[in-house]
């Protein structure tokens, strides 16, 4: 790990009053996989929106594969794939299409990407519904199709904002497998957010633990467990931003998603 | 070009994928064309106006154009709410290729759905008066979609949510329908309405599918296409401008 490609400085977010994100430094190395954890509503969706250039910072510096994502978008937008937490899918298209778009818009030649699209479909075990339109698909199919359309362009860096969520184990361990395949033959930097400690466990070189929009740790597992004199991570995490349960707002996407979900 | 030729090619599949909204949006159009075709038709001959299917006709395929153009424009909102305009907004490529396309699209489907109702209108009685000027026809009809496919992706822009939706459809799109002459001829209005309908672009694009079609005309065709592609070309511009600036 000799080159840093994310650096963030001073990041802060405030909206209106509230501060999501609050003037926090990092570095992710090249080839690292690096793990953002934190309670609902610490600020881990919120400064991934801002390293891949849909939000704007209310101040920090960040440089992503050596660009600012403020001024230099296109550069930065060119060196990731991400998974966002939410859906992100066309439900009225095929997987196919979803795939293909995807593959098209990040300008991957058409023998590659049709090469791509089939060894990812076939991994994530959708090759034989890929003519179906995602609608029809389970909330893990559609899942297992957001993380298969984000490694299509093989990004240098690849943000996964919650991956796994709702996916049966077997499924997860099958989908980090992939990923920290590609990490070690592309050398890929993996930033990702997770619930699930043993996943992080397992996988980071490094995790940074956010609350309320600040950095409170950074380090291996072991230094975690370490610094906390605890056993395991999710004791470690206990530790460090306590046993109060966060209450996330339920804003109107939400209502909206009811809505639609109740007309389909 | 791929960039804009795969949004383009979304907004498509995804018109004739949902029948229903097809069948759906030609009922409003159709209502209208029976209801003031026929229920006026009596009235508006006795007062020398002629075949008033014949006159409504330009103004009910304008109407349908209208609607489906600022809902196409206006799905920006539905693709934030539901997860899919990030997908296309952390892409390595150019929000104007990005609003392009997809305005693009919404146009062209904005005017599927025009020549469906110019169809309908000949089933219900409607005569063009000769079929030279289809082609210019078919040039205001795309003309039309465009400017409201845009004017629909610079509102929805601006929105981030479906709160601001209704308004906007009750105030705008009504409003600009029954102010344009699309029911009713523009010559010896009282000066305020007339003020409002030389004010309104839809007026000079009901006027140019008039003309094409029918022959009648009241602006002419040269203001007609001026004052629409001048419209179209600001909307787009600053339609563009807006996309460019959405945050999620």
């Amino acid at each position: 790990m000799d080159k840093n490609i994310i650096e963030v400085r001073g990041l802060t977010k405030k909206f209106d009053d509230f501060v999501a994100v609050d003037n926090i430094s990092f570095v992710v190395g090249e080839g690292e996989i690096f793990a953002f954890l934190g309670p609902n509503g610490a600020g881990k969706t919120t400064t991934i929106k801002i390293l891949t250039t849909i939000l704007q910072p209310t101040s920090g510096k960040i440089l992503i594969n050596g660009s600012d994502p403020q001024t230099e978008q296109n550069d930065v937008r060119r060196s990731f794939g991400i998974v966002f937490q939410d859906p992100s899918l066309d439900d009225e298209l095929t997987a196919l299409e979803n795939m293909e778009f995807h593959g098209v818009l990040y300008k991957v030649p058409k023998e590659i990407r049709q090469k791509r699209i089939e060894e990812l479909l076939k991994y994530v075990e959708l090759w034989d519904r890929r003519n179906e339109l995602v609608k029809k698909f389970s909330g893990g199919m559609k899942r297992r199709l957001e993380v298969a359309r984000g490694l299509i362009h093989h990004p240098k860096i690849l943000f996964l904002d919650e991956p796994t969520l709702g996916l049966d184990p077997q499924t997860r361990n099958h989908i980090w497998n992939y990923i920290k395949g590609l990490n070690q033959t592309e050398k890929m930097t993996v930033f990702l957010t997770t619930h699930y400690m043993e996943e992080a466990d397992k996988i980071a070189h490094r995790i940074a633990v956010i609350d309320r929009g600040k950095i409170v740790a950074v380090g291996t597992s072991a230094e975690l467990k370490a610094k906390t004199k605890t056993n395991s991570l999710e004791e470690a995490f206990l530790a460090l931003t306590g046993n109060t349960i966060r209450e996330q707002e339920v804003n109107s996407t939400d209502h909206l998603r009811m809505m639609r979900r109740m007309h389909h | 070009m791929s960039t804009i030729y795969i949004l383009w090619l979304r907004q498509l599949k995804r018109y004739f994928r949902s029948k229903s909204r097809i069948v759906g949006s030609l009922g409003q159009p159709l209502l209208f064309l029976l209801a003031f075709g026929f229920g006026f038709g009596q009235v508006y001959q006795k007062a020398g106006g002629g075949n008033y299917i014949n006159f409504l006709a330009p103004g009910i395929v304008a109407m349908g154009i209208i609607f489906t153009a600022l809902f196409s424009g206006i799905e920006i909102i539905w693709d934030r709410q539901f997860g899919f305009l990030k997908e296309t907004l952390v892409a390595p490529v150019s929000r104007l290729k990005i609003m392009l396309g997809r305005t693009l699209g919404g146009a062209t489907v904005a005017s599927l759905q025009g020549l469906i109702v110019l169809l309908l209108s000949l089933v219900v009685g409607f005569r063009p008066h000769s079929i030279i000027f289809l082609p210019l026809a078919l040039v205001f009809i795309f003309l039309i979609s465009l400017l409201f496919t845009a004017l629909g992706t610079a509102i929805a822009s601006l929105l981030s949510d479906m709160q601001g939706f209704q308004l906007i459809m009750n105030f705008l799109i009504m409003p600009l329908f029954f102010l344009s002459g699309a029911l009713f001829p523009l010559d010896g209005l009282p000066k305020a309405l007339t003020a409002i309908t030389v004010a309104n672009p839809l007026s000079y694009g009901v006027d140019g599918l008039r003309h094409t079609l029918t022959g009648l005309s009241h602006f002419g065709l040269i203001t007609d296409f001026t004052v629409l592609g001048v419209i179209t070309v600001i909307i787009l511009v600053v339609g563009s401008y807006l996309f460019s600036k959405i945050q999620i």
